[in-house]
């Protein structure tokens, strides 16, 4: 008999007073019976509508019976016919906009927790099953994969699975992209990335870091060196300002450089050499997981007062909604239809408030949401001695400026179609590099795309 | 992990150290840079490559010992290796189609100074040197500058060697003297390189500076590293770190340099500590 409970069974978590102090993961996981009772939610609907929710077609229902049958491994092997990050993603894909938006439970009461479910699956995998590195046979073909964000990681292992030897090229001295250096180890420990990719590694995947793709090589030293095939994962990391006056002064950042000043360079750890500024009052401009990210990570480094400015309102926000509420619950401020105009200084050059407009919402704009407006003569000033820019990053240009033959669009996205084929013979790419900053399973599904057609377009070759 | 085939301590306080990288030394130009990290929490740090050798697949770099991560980096000898070392990094400096140059090395910017100049003279431009210390114990590269330049002026501060006086002096005697050049290149402290700009800009002589602000990734993806150059926003790493001298905002860019100033007297003091009792 199915669990007819309108709600999911909740995640234990942290205490907000608690976790505001540490960095440790905020929400704990479920155990074994919450699971069990959770799955019991599952209607294992014919229809199997939340599959298409999923980006990479989860084979949802399958997996939860297996889930209420206690079967734990068994739903594992199912989840990883079509994801490859499945600890990743349970754990950070936007669940209540994609597989669990379509969930017939969800129409009276709460969908069923999938994500929550996914995770407890690829941890109890994790923490039960030692995987056998199988090496697979060698089909005698060369690959190269720049970036080793989920996009690349994914589309490296698909090839090494077909046979392909596969070396992934990373500029930072970590493999993980975003995953490392970008979400806070209280959302995603770097642990478990860390666990994917040492399973890359021992399938016999070669990851290089320290290389530059554009710098160190170019790609077309990769098609030199013998790889008959290149994917770009570079991601979308370049971040973005809003060119007001004052923005270079002290103690403004990008999110970026704040997250990866506290995540890649660990700064919130003792005995650690990169530096942090601990300021008292900060200021996170956006509304997206980036501004969520960096707002928690600066009230974890003890900051005072933590402030999100957005210039829509709430419903607009485009961060995950897990996310917000736990910012909330953890005492960062909100301060909605706000946009700030100028940043003050001091004398000796650091940051001492933000100039701040109030905003109304107008007619909808070209993405269907209301544009917001300026109230005339609304101006004020927040008091504060750090600001933090999250508003959006662009694909890095370092390669398709030295490649050529690669086109762009007008963001500076690679161009690719639906396989990744991009305009350059023997040249694929996927992830945030072409559709611009966008998510984890997006990047992955991308990944998973782009090694198909790598293959078919190898064994075409020949 | 990369291999320190060489080390040499040029003065009390700056030393040299030939890495091998050879997939930098492969495509490393003028002009350009390496990030490289000590220990495992250790700090990115960039330095730039005083030179390479593509076919032993070495770099050279010369540091000045200024804080805990160049300490940490100068106990390390030959033989040990550093954990990252990556590059090259940045846009090579432009040589071509210059015919008459002057480049101001000033102190441990004298390092970034080199490969420029010997870029240069191996070009085929007539080179003038003009390099400025602190005192004689300090000076660097003398030698090699004479090697890759038509003239070659020496100052201090307190005479001890060369003549007495500052690199502007010298640059101010041969425009005087009525000496053109095509271009000034001037590396050294942010001070330095903003009064040669001044005295430039009089004569309206190009002039270009290698900047060097605080930098993570190196990459153009943290923006750490911005700068105000003719009024845009420039990331030296990416955009860099080469630019035109009388288009960049100086103050905001030593404001900006002081950002970690507590923090990094801290750290150094922690890192004298550990060294003088031997744990490090
Ligand atoms: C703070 C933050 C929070 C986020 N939160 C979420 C979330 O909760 N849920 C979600 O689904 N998504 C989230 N995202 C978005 C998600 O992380 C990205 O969409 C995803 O990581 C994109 O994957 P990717 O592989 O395309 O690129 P990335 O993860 O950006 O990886 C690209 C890699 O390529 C490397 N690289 C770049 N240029 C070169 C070069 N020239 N040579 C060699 N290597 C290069 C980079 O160093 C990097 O490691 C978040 C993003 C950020 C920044
Ligand atoms: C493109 C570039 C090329 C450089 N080339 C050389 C070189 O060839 N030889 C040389 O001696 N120095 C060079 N520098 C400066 C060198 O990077 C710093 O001296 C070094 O980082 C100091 O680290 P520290 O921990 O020993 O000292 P700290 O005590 O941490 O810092 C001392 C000063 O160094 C600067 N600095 C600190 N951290 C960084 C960082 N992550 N990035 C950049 N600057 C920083 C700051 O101005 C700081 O006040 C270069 C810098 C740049 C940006
Ligand atoms: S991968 Fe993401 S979208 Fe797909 S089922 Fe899992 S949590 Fe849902
Ligand atoms: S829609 Fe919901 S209830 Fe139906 S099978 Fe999918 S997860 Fe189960
Ligand atoms: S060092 Fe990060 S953008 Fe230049």
């Amino acid at each position: 008999m199915a669990n007819m409970a309108m709600t999911k069974v909740p995640m234990p978590t942290q205490d907000g007073n608690v976790r505001r102090n540490n960095f440790d993961e905020v929400a704990l996981g479920y155990t074994k019976e919450m699971a069990m009772e959770e799955a019991q939610r599952c209607l294992h609907c014919p229809t199997k509508p939340c599959i298409s929710g999923c980006p990479v077609a989860v084979n949802i229902p399958d997996f939860i019976e297996e889930v209420k049958n206690g079967e734990f491994e068994k739903a594992y092997q199912i989840i990883r016919q079509t994801s490859s990050l499945p600890a990743v993603c349970g754990r950070v894909c936007p669940q209540e906009t994609q597989c669990e938006s379509k969930c017939v439970r969800g129409v009276k009461g709460e969908a069923v927790a999938i994500g929550r479910l996914e995770r407890f699956v690829a941890d109890w995998h994790r923490e039960h099953v030692k995987d056998e590195a199988v090496k697979p046979t060698s089909n005698g073909h060369k690959v190269a994969v720049v970036g080793a964000g989920p996009a690349g990681l994914t589309c490296a292992g698909d090839l090494a699975k077909l046979g392909y030897q596969v070396s992934v090229f990373e500029a930072l001295h970590v493999a993980g992209g975003v995953l490392m250096y970008g979400i806070p180890e209280f959302r995603l420990p770097k642990a478990i990335v860390q666990n994917e990719i040492d399973g890359l590694k021992q399938m016999g995947v070669d990851i290089e870091t320290n290389m530059v793709i554009g710098r160190s090589e170019s790609v077309d030293d990769l098609f030199e060196a013998g790889y008959e095939s290149v994917f770009i994962g570079s991601g979308a990391g370049l971040p973005n300002f809003m060119n007001m006056p004052g923005e270079n002064l002290k103690g403004v950042y990008s999110a970026n450089e704040f997250l990866t000043r506290c995540n890649l360079m660990k700064a919130y750890k003792e005995g650690v050499d990169t530096p942090i500024q601990h300021p008292k009052r900060a200021v996170i401009v956006g509304g997206g997981n980036v501004a969520m990210d960096a707002a928690r990570c600066a009230k974890r480094l003890g900051v005072e007062e933590v402030t999100i400015v957005y210039r829509r309102s709430m419903e607009e926000l485009p961060a995950r909604k897990e996310e917000v509420e736990h910012a909330q619950e953890e005492g960062i401020i909100f301060r909605l239809l706000t946009n700030p105009v100028r940043v003050l200084g001091d004398e000796n050059g650091w940051v001492k408030g933000m100039e701040c407009v109030s905003m109304e919402l107008g007619e909808p704009d070209e993405s269907g949401r209301r544009r917001p407006v300026e109230i005339k003569d609304s101006n004020f000033v927040l008091d504060v001695d750090c600001m933090i820019m999250a508003i959006g990053t662009s694909p890095n240009p370092l390669i398709r400026s030295t490649t050529e033959g690669l086109e762009t669009n007008r963001k500076g996205c690679l161009i690719a179609d639906d396989n990744g084929a991009t305009t350059r013979e023997g040249v694929f790419a996927g992830g945030d590099a072409v559709t611009g900053a966008a998510t984890v399973i997006l990047a992955m599904g991308a990944g998973k795309t782009a090694a198909k057609a790598m293959d078919a377009y190898i064994q075409n070759k020949k | 992990m990369y291999k320190i085939v060489e080390k040499e301590n040029l003065n009390p306080t700056v030393t040299k150290m030939v890495v091998a990288a050879p997939a930098v030394a492969k495509k490393a130009l003028a002009g350009q840079f390496i990030i490289l990290r000590v220990h495992e929490n250790g700090e990115r740090i960039p330095l730039t490559i005083a030179d390479y050798d593509r076919v032993k697949g070495t770099i050279t770099i010369i540091f000045q010992i200024v804080g805990k991560t160049t300490m940490l980096l100068n106990e390390l000898n030959e033989g040990d290796s550093i954990l990252d070392f990556v590059g090259p990094l940045g846009k090579p400096s432009h040589v071509d189609g210059l015919k008459k140059v002057c480049v101001i090395g000033g102190g441990v910017g004298c390092a970034i100074a080199y490969p420029t100049a010997k870029a240069l003279h191996e070009n085929g431009a007539d080179v003038t040197v003009i390099t400025g210390f602190r005192n004689k114990d300090l000076v660097i590269l003398e030698d090699e500058f004479k090697q890759v330049s038509n003239h070659a002026y020496l100052v201090s501060d307190d005479g001890s060697t060369g003549t007495k006086g500052l690199v502007t002096n010298v640059l101010q005697d041969l425009i005087n003297q009525g000496e053109t050049f095509d271009e000034v290149i001037a590396i050294g402290p942010l001070i330095m390189m903003k009064f040669v700009c001044e005295l430039t800009k009089k004569y309206n002589i190009k002039t270009i500076v290698s900047m060097n602000p605080i930098m993570i990734d190196g990459t153009g993806m943290c923006g750490g590293c911005r700068l105000s150059v003719g009024g845009k926003t420039k990331f030296a790493c990416v955009d860099g770190p080469d630019f035109d001298g009388h288009e960049v905002d100086f103050d905001e860019a030593m404001s900006r340099g002081a950002t970690y100033r507590e923090f990094e007297a801290r750290e150094r003091e922690e890192a004298c500590n550990l060294l003088r009792k031997g744990v490090a």
